[in-house]
C-alpha cells in the first residue's frame, strides 16, 4: 500500500527563517500573551508541532493554570505528622500512602465530564481507562474502581440518554478490566442537565519496594511507545473538549471523542506489571490527555533530562496523520516506557508474550532539550520543562456572587412542616422514593463487585472495602462524597462537609481514615463568581484536612462545567482512604440481628436548609448548609474504631442526606430486618420537632446497633469519649416493619417497593 | 491433586479460581493459553472473564487456543473440566457442551447473588451436593442467555444433563431457566454463575446468617477433589 505520510512539515529551520507566519494559536485555545511567551521561550515562533504541544499542555486541563495558586495550600496546610505515611504526595500521577505491613496504596479521582455529555458511552468508558493507567504507572496493581456521577433532572428526556450511555460505558470498560466496582455516588439535579459529571476513581496496591515514578533520569535509556496504535482519537480533545462550554445552538468544536478498548487495557495492565516485576523498565508514563506531547515532555522534565524522538517510528492506525496530530492524539491504551538498553531484549520478550505492539522512538539525553524529528526534519526543539511544568499561572479575578446573599437569606424556616403523623409518614416515603434517595441497584447491579475475590464491602454500604493482604486481612476503605447544593449555599462549609461525610463513611466501617483525594468540578474560571466558589472550596478542604490531620495526596480540577452562562453547583468530590488491619472486623451498615438496641450518636439540630426534605417536599434550595464540626467528627471516628476493636457494635450507618428517617430505612432494608423507633427522647433532649428529628441533616451523626450484652460497655465508652448517645429503638426481625412511634408503622415490603422501583421506572 | 486454571488474554477470574482450588484443599496450577502442555493436571478450570475481549463471539477465539485444544482431547478421555461464565462460553464454542450463550434478554450486564438448584449431583463437580440442593452464588455476565434447539433442550432435560437451574429470578432469559450443563459422561460441567466467588466467608454472597458469608461454591472444588481421590 502506498504511504500517505505527509511530507511537507513545518520545521524548526522554517520557524527560524519565517518569523512572520500567522499561526492558529487562538483556535488552539491559547491566549495572545501565552503565544507571545512561547515565542519568548524559544526565541522564535514555534513550529506547528511545537504550537500543538504547548497549546495542549498549557490548556486548563493539563496545566491547572487557574487553580494552581489555590492547590498549593494542600501542600502548605500540613504538619509533619500528617505527612508521615505519605510516600508520594501531590504532583505525581497519583499519591501513595503507606498502609503498613510493607504495603502501599495509591488512589486518585479524575473527571471525564465533557466527553461524557457528547458521547456518554465512550466518554465514561475511557474515563475509567485513564484513571486506571494513572494508578498503574506508580507500579501498583489496580484493585478497585468507583464512580461519582451527576446527571440532569430525571424528567428531562435527554437524561436517559446520558444515564444509559454512562452506566453502560462504565460497566463495559470496568467489568472487562476485571476491577471490582465498590461504590460511588449518583445524584440527579437539573444544574447538570447540559453538563453531567462523570468522575472515576481507581485505587491500586503495591509493596513499598515496587513504587515507581514516571521519569527519565539516565542518558542513553530508550524511549519506547507500546500498547495500542496511534489514531485520530480525540485530537485536541483534551484542550478543546475540556476547555470549551457547550453554547446553545451554533457550531461547536467537536473533535472525535476517544474510543476505548478494555481488552487492550487489561492486557496492558498485566504486561506493565510483568515489566515492572522483571525490573526491565526505569519508568512508565501513561498516555491520556495530550498523548505523546505530555508523555515525552513530562518524563524528561520529571527526570531533569532531555529526549530525542523520531516521530515517524510511532505505529499508526492511519498513516495520513500529520506530526501535529500524532503529537496530540489521545488514542487510548498506550504507554511510554523508559528502558535501559541492556534490558531491551527482556522488554521485547515480555511485550511479545502479551502480544502487545511496541516501537522504540528514541532515547534519553543529558541535555535540557526535547528534540522531535520527522524523518530527517527537526520539528520540535524545546526545553521540556517549559512544556510540561512551566505553563502559565493565573490569578483570576474573584468576586462574591451577586445572588449569594439572597440565596443564604432564603432559609427553609418558612417552609410549612407536616401537620400530622400521616403527612409526616407520606413525606418520608416520598423522600425515600425520590431519585436521589432511591435504591441505586439498577445502576450498581451492572457492575462486577466480586472479581478479585477481595471485596469486603461494596454498594449499598457506606464505603467500599477491599482486602489488600490475603494472609493478614489488611485492607483499605474508600468513600467519596460531595453535596453540590450545600456547596452552592456555602462552598467553604459545603466542601468541609464533603470531607466530613467521606471521613465518617470510612469510620463507620471500622477503618481509620488516612488520606484524601479530590476531584473539583466547577464552572468557568473566567467567571469571578465561580472563582470565588473555587477559592472558598479549596480553603475549606485544606483547612478541614489540617483539622482532621489527614493529607491531600493529589487530585484533579475540572473547570468549564456549565451550559451557556449557567454554571453547575460547585461539586468538589472528596475521597477519603482508610485502613483496617483486618477486614474481618468490618462493620456492616445494615441490621442483621433481632433485639439489638439502636443508638443515635451525635446531636440533632434543626438543619433543613439544602436538605433532601426541602428539595423533595418543597423544591426549595436556600439558607445555610448544616454546620460542620470536625472535632466532633474526629471524636466520633475514634469512638467507632474503639468500639469496632472491642467488637461492641453490630452495625453502623452514617446519617446524612434524608436524615434519620432515610438512615433507619436503609439500615432496615439492607437485610430486611425491621425495628421499633421512638423519637420522643431525641426531640426533648435536642429541642427539635418531629420533622427535624426525622429529616434534619445535622452532621457528625451515626446510628449504631449494639447487642444487649454489650450495652453497658458501649454506653460507658461513649460517655468516656464525650460523644452524645441516645437509645432510639430496637431491631425487630419478626415484625417485617419499621414502626416509628407517634408517626406510623411501615411495612418493609411496601417501603422497599417504593424505594426500589424509582430508577427502573425512569430508566429500565 | 493438581487442578489447572487456564489464563487467556482477557481472563479475569483466574486468580479467584486458583484461590478456590487452594481453599478446597487442592493445588492450583496456572496454565497459559498458548501452551499446549497442560502439565499433567488432574482437572482443569476454564475461568471467567472476557477472553480476547469477547470479540467475534464470547469464547470463540479462546476455543481455538492450544491449551483449549489439549483440554478438548483429554476431556474425551474423562478429564474433569469446569467452565465458569466465559469458561462455559468456551466449552460451548468448543462443542464440549451443546447450545449457545447470547446477550442477556434485558440487554444489561448483571451482577447479583443468584439462587440455583443443583439438579444433578452425579457429575465430577457436584458430587458433594444433595440432590436438588438450593445454593446461592454470585452471577455476573452480559451474555449469559442460554439457547439451544428445542430438540437439544428436550434431550438435555431427558438425560438429566441440566445440572443447575435458576431459582426465583431468571437473570438473563435462559431457556428452561438453565444455568449450567454437563456432558454425557458427567466430567465436563459449564455454568454461568461463579462458584469461585463463594468460597471464603466474608467475601461471598450475603446469607440470612451474616453479611457476605456464603460459601456454597466451595463444594464444586471439593467435589472434584473427592472424585479424583476415589478414582
Amino acid at each position: 500500500m502506498e504511504s500517505r505520510r505527509p511530507a511537507n512539515v513545518d520545521t524548526v529551520s522554517d520557524a527560524s527563517q519565517d518569523q512572520s507566519k500567522s499561526q492558529p494559536w487562538k483556535e488552539l485555545g491559547l491566549k495572545e500573551d501565552e503565544y507571545e511567551s512561547i515565542k519568548e521561550i524559544l526565541g522564535r515562533r514555534p513550529t506547528s508541532s511545537e504550537l500543538a504541544m504547548y497549546s495542549v499542555m498549557w490548556s486548563e486541563h493539563c496545566s491547572y493554570k487557574s487553580s494552581k495558586i489555590y492547590l498549593r495550600q494542600f501542600g502548605e496546610k500540613v504538619t509533619p505528622e500528617m505527612k508521615k505515611d505519605l510516600m508520594v504526595g501531590m504532583g505525581e500521577n497519583a499519591g501513595v500512602v503507606d498502609i503498613g505491613e510493607g504495603m502501599a496504596v495509591t488512589f486518585k479521582v479524575e473527571s471525564h465530564n465533557h466527553p461524557s455529555y457528547i458521547e456518554p458511552f465512550q466518554g465514561a468508558a475511557t474515563g475509567v481507562g485513564g484513571i486506571v493507567r494513572d494508578i498503574l504507572t506508580m507500579g501498583a496493581r489496580p484493585i478497585a474502581v468507583m464512580d461519582q456521577l451527576r446527571f440532569g433532572a430525571p424528567s428531562d428526556p435527554d437524561t436517559a440518554r446520558v444515564v444509559h450511555g454512562v452506566v453502560d460505558g462504565i460497566s463495559f470498560y470496568g467489568n472487562c478490566l476485571g476491577l471490582p466496582n465498590i461504590g460511588g455516588e449518583t445524584v440527579f439535579d437539573k444544574v447538570y442537565q447540559g453538563n453531567p459529571l462523570v468522575n472515576a476513581l481507581a485505587v491500586g496496591a503495591m509493596k513499598h519496594e515496587d513504587l515507581k515514578l514516571a521519569k527519565a533520569t539516565n542518558a542513553g535509556d530508550l524511549v519506547i511507545l507500546f500498547g495500542a496504535r496511534t489514531g485520530a482519537d480525540g485530537i485536541g480533545g483534551v484542550s478543546v473538549l475540556a476547555s470549551e462550554t457547550f453554547a446553545d445552538g451554533g457550531p461547536t468544536k467537536r473533535p472525535a471523542v476517544q474510543v476505548g478498548d478494555p481488552f487492550a487495557e487489561k492486557v496492558l495492565i498485566e504486561c506493565c506489571l510483568e515489566l515492572f516485576n522483571a525490573g526491565v523498565v526505569a519508568g512508565i508514563q501513561d498516555l491520556g490527555g495530550a498523548g505523546i506531547s505530555c508523555a515525552t515532555s513530562e518524563l524528561a522534565s520529571n527526570g531533569g533530562m532531555g529526549m530525542k524522538v523520531q516521530l515517524q517510528d510511532v505505529l499508526l492506525r492511519d498513516d495520513s496523520l500529520t506530526p501535529e496530530e500524532i503529537l496530540m492524539s489521545e488514542s487510548q491504551e498506550r504507554m511510554m516506557a523508559i528502558v535501559p538498553k541492556k534490558h531491551l531484549k527482556e522488554f521485547e520478550k515480555i511485550v511479545q508474550k502479551w502480544e502487545v505492539e511496541y516501537s522504540v522512538l528514541g532515547e534519553v539525553i543529558d541535555e535540557d532539550r526535547l528534540y522531535i524529528n520527522w524523518g530527517d526534519q527537526e520539528i520540535v526543539n524545546v526545553p521540556p520543562r517549559t512544556v510540561a511544568h512551566d505553563g502559565p499561572v493565573y490569578t483570576r479575578p474573584v468576586e462574591y456572587p451577586s445572588y449569594q446573599e439572597a440565596l443564604n437569606a432564603n432559609s427553609s424556616k418558612h417552609l410549612p412542616r407536616a401537620e400530622d403523623a400521616t403527612e409526616l409518614a407520606t413525606q418520608l416515603l416520598q423522600i425515600l422514593s425520590s431519585p436521589n434517595q432511591a435504591d441505586k441497584s439498577w445502576i450498581t447491579a451492572q457492575y462486577d463487585k466480586y472479581v478479585m475475590g477481595n471485596t469486603a464491602l461494596a454498594m449499598p454500604d457506606d464505603a467500599g472495602m477491599v482486602r489488600v493482604n490475603e494472609d493478614s486481612g489488611l485492607g483499605i476503605t474508600i468513600a467519596t462524597d460531595a453535596n453540590g447544593k450545600y456547596c452552592q449555599l456555602n462552598p467553604y462549609e459545603g466542601t468541609k462537609q464533603a470531607l466530613a461525610e467521606a471521613y465518617r463513611n470510612v469510620a463507620v466501617t471500622g477503618a481509620t481514615p488516612k488520606a484524601v483525594t479530590n476531584c473539583l468540578n466547577f464552572g468557568s474560571p473566567e467567571n469571578p463568581e465561580v472563582m470565588w466558589q473555587f477559592k472558598e472550596a479549596t480553603a475549606g478542604l485544606a483547612d478541614g484536612c489540617m483539622e482532621l490531620g489527614i493529607p491531600v495526596t493529589g487530585g484533579n480540577v475540572s473547570f468549564y462545567n456549565q451550559t451557556g452562562d449557567i454554571a453547575i453547583y460547585p461539586t468538589p468530590v472528596v475521597g477519603v482512604l482508610g485502613v483496617i488491619d483486618n477486614v474481618a472486623r468490618r462493620i456492616p451498615s445494615g441490621w442483621q440481628d433481632d433485639g439489638n438496641n439502636i443508638y443515635l450518636l451525635g446531636t440533632t439540630y434543626d438543619e433543613l436548609d439544602g436538605s433532601a426534605w426541602a428539595e423533595t417536599i418543597h423544591q426549595h434550595l436556600g439558607g445555610q448548609p448544616p454546620k460542620v464540626d470536625l472535632q466532633k467528627e474526629k471524636q466520633l471516628a475514634e469512638l467507632l474504631q474503639g468500639a469496632a476493636v472491642q467488637g461492641l457494635i453490630e452495625s453502623a450507618h452514617d446519617v446524612s442526606e434524608g436524615g434519620l428517617g432515610v438512615a433507619v430505612a436503609e439500615s432496615a432494608l439492607r437485610f430486611n430486618v425491621g425495628a421499633r423507633i421512638w423519637l420522643g427522647e431525641l426531640m426533648d433532649r435536642d429541642g427539635v420537632d418531629q420533622t427535624a428529628a426525622l429529616f434534619s441533616e445535622s452532621q457528625a451523626r451515626v446510628i449504631v446497633t449494639v447487642g444487649r450484652e454489650d450495652d453497658v460497655k458501649f454506653q460507658g465508652l461513649c460517655e468516656a469519649r464525650g460523644v452524645p448517645v441516645l437509645r432510639i429503638g430496637v431491631t425487630d426481625k419478626e415484625s417485617n416493619s419499621i414502626e416509628i412511634k407517634d408517626v406510623a408503622s411501615f411495612e418493609l415490603n411496601e417501603v422497599r417497593e417504593g424505594w426500589a422501583k424509582t430508577l427502573p421506572e425512569l430508566f429500565g | 491433586m493438581k487442578i489447572g486454571v487456564i489464563t487467556y488474554p482477557g481472563t479475569l477470574d483466574d486468580r479467584d479460581a486458583q484461590r478456590a482450588v487452594r481453599l478446597a484443599g487442592g493445588t492450583p496450577v496456572p496454565l497459559w493459553h498458548a501452551d499446549s502442555d497442560i502439565k499433567k493436571v488432574d482437572a482443569v478450570v476454564l475461568p471467567g472473564g472476557f477472553s480476547y475481549g469477547d470479540y467475534l463471539r464470547c469464547g470463540a477465539i479462546a476455543a481455538k487456543a492450544p491449551a483449549t485444544q489439549e483440554v478438548i482431547k483429554l476431556a474425551a478421555q474423562g478429564l474433569p473440566v469446569l467452565g465458569i461464565c466465559n469458561g462455559f462460553q468456551v466449552l460451548v464454542e468448543s462443542h464440549l457442551l451443546p447450545g449457545g450463550l447470547i446477550r442477556n434478554e434485558h440487554q444489561h450486564f448483571v451482577c447479583r447473588d443468584q439462587k440455583l438448584r443443583v439438579e444433578n449431583n452425579e457429575t465430577a463437580w457436584t458430587s458433594l451436593f444433595e440432590e436438588n440442593e438450593e445454593i446461592t452464588i454470585p452471577l455476573k455476565n452480559g451474555e449469559g442467555g442460554y439457547i439451544a434447539h428445542p430438540d437439544t433442550i428436550k434431550m438435555l432435560e431427558a438425560e438429566n444433563r441440566v445440572v443447575f437451574r435458576y431459582l426465583d429470578v431468571n437473570p438473563n432469559g435462559s431457556m428452561n431457566d438453565i444455568a449450567g450443563l454437563t456432558n454425557e459422561r458427567g466430567n465436563v460441567v459449564g455454568l454461568m454463575p461463579h462458584p469461585e466467588h463463594a468460597v471464603e466467608p466474608g467475601f461471598g454472597p450475603d446469607t440470612p446468617i451474616a453479611m457476605r458469608s456464603g460459601t456454597d461454591g466451595l463444594k464444586f472444588f471439593q467435589s472434584v477433589l473427592k472424585v479424583l481421590v476415589n478414582s
